[in-house]
């Protein structure tokens, strides 16, 4: 016999608006946190995929926005079948790592320079990291997949 | 809004750091705030206790890193305590255990300063 079972979200689609600024992230967690659990990923999962788009954010506000308390950015989540994908979307300073080279990321902290940290997590921890630019937007789009959970 | 807080107290020739919370590019100037202080007063022995800390992204990394040359060339060092394993993952992922001293217990870490 099993105990009650939670049954897990197989589609899901919603977005949420942020102001562009570092207090907005812990909101950011809580709206990801809250569809990677009904998803049916378990807590390291969570936490993982949560830090990956709380660094996809932070680059989005320091960055992409510098700090402009005016401005917005868009999160969000689409979950069909196994796979999670996240889209944060803003409309600000667009950025292109794949002309930044691979870091040495042992080397760099020895050398204790912290940016390039946070893209280098969410490929870590993600299946999948794409930037693209969609007219005047830019777009990440993480994905991670559900691994061994209930059958989809 | 998730709450992030820092208690610092003396312990023999050490300073004990408590964070509290989470820690992120929201409340890592805060952490910032403390290590200035610290240094400030020429305190360069440093206990980091992980205990109490839910969260951290690579805001809060970022400090260690800022902080770690100018106490290390002052004969001092910041070494890290009671990280719950969701935390040390992250510092894990980034290669830290190779570059800091982790204990699982404060009390190793002021041993190692003499400081009991």
């Amino acid at each position: 016999m099993n105990g009650p079972e939670v049954k897990r979200v197989e589609k899901i689609e919603e977005s949420r608006t942020f102001k562009g600024v570092t207090t907005a992230l812990s909101d950011v967690r809580a709206f990801v946190n809250r569809h990677a659990f009904n998803f049916g990923f378990g807590d390291k999962e969570i936490s993982e995929i949560t830090l990956a788009v709380d660094e996809a954010c932070t680059n989005v506000i320091k960055h992409a926005y510098k700090g402009d308390p005016e401005s917005k950015f868009e999160v969000k989540i689409i979950g069909s079948g196994k796979e999670f994908e996240i889209v944060v979307r803003d409309w600000g300073a667009s950025f292109k790592p794949e002309e930044v080279p691979v870091p040495n990321i042992r080397e760099k902290v020895k050398r204790h320079k912290a940016g390039g940290l946070g893209i280098f997590l969410m490929r870590k921890l993600m299946d999948a990291v794409e930037y693209q630019e969609k007219g005047s937007a830019n777009e990440v789009r993480l994905v991670r997949y559900l691994k061994d959970g209930p059958k989809a | 809004m998730n709450e992030f807080k820092v208690l610092t107290r003396d312990s023999g020739n050490a300073v004990v750091m408590e964070l509290h919370g989470f820690l992120d590019a929201h409340t890592a100037p805060e952490l910032e705030k403390t290590f200035t202080e610290l240094i400030g007063k020429g305190k360069y022995n440093i206990v980091v206790n992980f205990n109490e800390l839910n969260y951290i992204s690579s805001a809060g990394l970022g400090v260690f890193m800022a902080y770690i040359d100018e106490v290390r060339n002052n004969h001092g060092d910041i070494k890290l305590t009671n990280m719950q394993q969701k935390v040390f993952n992250v510092f894990d992922l980034l290669g830290f255990p190779f570059l800091y001293e982790i204990y699982k217990d404060q009390t190793e870490a002021l041993r190692k300063f003499g400081a009991q």
